[in-house]
């Protein structure tokens, strides 16, 4: 997946030399988790450069390029890192279009590596989507697989609203057979990853797999047929794939590594209530993280949603 | 403009100036504080001078008028900005028309001076658009509520600017109280890192709602803040126009050259409160008020042109007729005003409405129907 981004950026570009790359050492290191390697070398200083250590800065800096009718595509570091600048995306980037009466376009991509599993230290595997998805004038989206992160990132670029763009760090060594440039379906777009009849299993980023695992238990052990829904984006929800999929199977599931309380799993399960009631055989359940801070890396798989939390709520739903 | 500090001595690239004193080239007693002071700009003309008192009545009148319509519920709020007037006006008129400006929101006699409707900025007072309307197309990013916020947008601008190979230069307006903002260190930080054409302009008007100076900073100037940052700064006495549009027009045409961005620090006094909801007299002494009455910068300037004779009766009445017309007009135009229509909101949240917006839309927009009488 890292090298879909990096290509993603890099064509992207290519393309346009209104495209910027910046961020904290994302020059000449090429990015700690080297998304943006060669690109220093390949577009030169003034197209893909080192910032000073300054998340809010970083995000203001962006802003002021797209003023200007720049696009900028500005790394944070890490998840935690980018509270810092939570006073730019949501007082700024998120409300300039509007406060300008329309008259300006703020196409900025804030790309996040976002969420757990890597085994890191406090504040770098937060999962931040909902603070950034409950803004209004923000787009998230969060690709699962090398394919869409390519394409997802490029349609980012090209968007000219502000997009934050979360990199599941731990699909980062995910690897796919590519032919570049690939695009895939719109990056508002759910996309059923895998059917099935019996229960809906929603998810997004690195939970997806965990989802695809948990369906193939779910099929070979208790011949359970489970419908695979990656969200791709988390604001907007395209809730039209979602609903279809529930009206059909009458059970779902929701997965994501966030804390339970007010997650995506939440606004999921509220919408499917209201628009597909009748079609309900059983509670909306959710398999998530836990309302507590993001544990030590030692305690990361205990706490994590694993296959078989995610095989419990199947169970819980299928024999409700 | 000359070194008037000659105690300090800085390499090229930490010049200050006004440490000291605020740098002046009129006297509170509205004469010329030198005979032959070169910072004087006699490059402004008679007719130049002249705007520049003109702005400024201008400027205090519509004050008036805006705390008058927030007296009589017609705005929601607003942030007066008398005793600043000079500060104000004196940078927008150094200004070229094709420089941007990232005002805060306190930047009345900028908008006046750069030709911008005041009926825009009162609608935003009133509470119908953020931002306020008008200002975009007259260089002027829209009204900044979050204290400081703006600056790392100007820097950003003035990055666009530099990749363009462009002369605009991109002034930064701010207060005092700003200057202990996280997002102040970090914009002059990267606007000196990579050498960016801004000019960042603090109006320290000594009193950041009710606090003062001494609580936001422990540095005995707030100019001097720019040797840290290895740009030059400008300690100015902006109650003095003349001398705020001299050290503006040099330092913007310094950075235009490519001398990479500066700090002015502008010497003024808020004399009304921070906003129409604000109750100064909790916090501020009379007597200081007085002695920053007397130190009125209208008065200052109109004694000085005066003096110079550029100013008497016939333009006094003048501009005393130009000044009630647009107080006039502002009332005429915001006093009962029609509100935008609430479905615009849904239209202005991305480029183009979502589904989910659109259904929420409709659904606003049936329920108003239905409440029609």
């Amino acid at each position: 997946m890292v090298g879909a981004l990096n290509a993603a950026l890099g064509d992207a570009m290519e393309r346009d030399s209104k495209v910027l790359v910046f961020g904290e050492d994302v020059g000449r290191l090429g990015g700690v988790f080297r998304v943006t390697e060669g690109l220093f070398e390949r577009f030169g200083p003034t197209r893909c450069f080192d910032t000073p250590l300054a998340e809010s800065g970083i995000v203001g800096l962006a802003i002021g390029l797209a003023l200007r009718g720049y696009r900028p595509v500005a790394e944070l570091q890490f998840d935690g890192f980018s509270y810092p600048a939570l006073d730019q995306v949501i007082n700024q980037l998120a409300k300039y279009h509007l406060r300008s009466g329309g008259l300006v376009e703020l196409g900025v991509v804030v790309r996040i590596p976002s969420f757990g599993r890597i085994g890191s230290p406090e504040h770098h595997s937060e999962s931040p989507e909902t603070y950034y998805a409950h803004t209004a004038g923000l787009r998230v989206v969060c690709p699962s697989a090398p394919a869409d992160a390519y394409s997802m990132l490029r349609e980012a670029v090209e968007c000219p609203d502000p997009v934050i763009f979360l990199e599941p760090k731990q699909r980062y060594w995910a690897k796919q057979d590519l032919e570049l440039p690939v695009r895939t379906e719109p990056f508002d777009h759910a996309v059923i990853r895998r059917a099935g009849d019996d229960v809906t299993l929603v998810a997004y980023g690195g939970a997806v797999a965990v989802a695809l695992s948990a369906a193939e238990e779910a099929e070979s052990q208790a011949h359970v047929g489970v419908e695979v829904v990656d969200l791709r984006s988390l604001s907007p929800i395209d809730f039209d794939t979602l609903v279809a999929s529930v009206e059909k199977t009458g059970r779902c599931v929701v997965v994501h590594e966030a804390p339970r309380t007010l997650g995506v799993g939440a606004e999921v399960a509220a919408v499917i209530q209201e628009r597909a009631f009748y079609h309900l055989e059983a509670p909306v359940l959710r398999a998530t993280g836990f309302d507590t801070p993001y544990p030590p890396a030692r305690l990361e798989a205990q706490w994590l949603p694993g296959v078989d939390r995610v095989l419990d709520a199947v169970e819980a739903v299928w024999s409700y | 403009m000359t070194n008037t500090s000659p105690g300090l001595s800085y390499p090229a690239d930490m010049e200050l100036w006004g440490i000291d004193e605020p740098l002046r080239v009129v006297g509170a007693d509205g004469k010329r504080t030198g005979a032959a002071d070169p910072r004087y700009p006699d490059d402004l003309g008679s007719e130049g001078l002249r705007r520049l008192l003109t702005d400024m009545v201008v400027t205090r009148r519509l004050d008036v008028e805006l705390v008058r319509l927030q007296r009589q519920g017609q705005l929601a709020l607003f942030s007066p900005c008398l005793g600043q007037e000079a500060a104000q006006v004196g940078v927008a008129a150094a200004m070229m028309p094709e420089d941007w400006l990232f005002p805060q929101y306190r930047e009345l006699g900028m908008f006046v001076a750069r030709g911008i409707d005041p009926v825009g900025i009162a609608m935003m007072w009133r509470g119908a658009y953020h931002g306020g309307r008008g200002l975009i197309e007259k260089k002027t990013m829209p009204m900044c509520i979050v204290v400081g916020a703006q600056v790392p947008h100007a820097a950003g601008y003035a990055m666009g600017v530099k990749l363009d190979g462009a002369t605009e230069v991109v002034v930064a307006v701010m207060g005092d109280g700003a200057l202990s903002e996280g997002d102040v260190h970090e914009a002059f930080n990267m606007a000196t890192v990579f050498d960016l054409p801004c000019l960042f302009v603090v109006q320290n008007n000594q009193w950041a709602i009710s606090v003062p100076p001494q609580t936001q900073t422990h540095s005995t100037t707030l100019a001097q803040k720019a040797v840290a940052y290895g740009m030059p700064g400008v300690r100015c006495d902006g109650n003095d126009v003349l001398a705020t549009y001299s050290v503006t027009a040099e330092s913007l045409r310094r950075i235009r050259e490519g001398g990479g961005p500066m700090l002015v620090e502008l010497v003024t006094y808020r004399r009304g409160p921070h906003t129409t909801s604000d109750d100064p007299t909790r916090y501020r002494d009379q007597a200081e008020l007085e002695h920053w009455a007397a130190l009125d910068p209208v008065d200052r300037y109109r004694r000085h042109l005066e003096g110079e004779g550029l100013w008497g009766e016939p333009e006094e009445e003048a501009v005393g007729k130009v000044a009630e017309e647009a107080a006039a007009r502002l009332r005429a135009e915001v006093y009962d005003a029609p509100d935008p229509p609430v479905t615009e909101l849904f239209d202005l949240v991305f480029s183009k409405p979502t589904k989910e917006l659109e259904h929420q839309r409709a659904q606003l927009e049936s329920s108003l129907t239905w409440n029609e009488p």
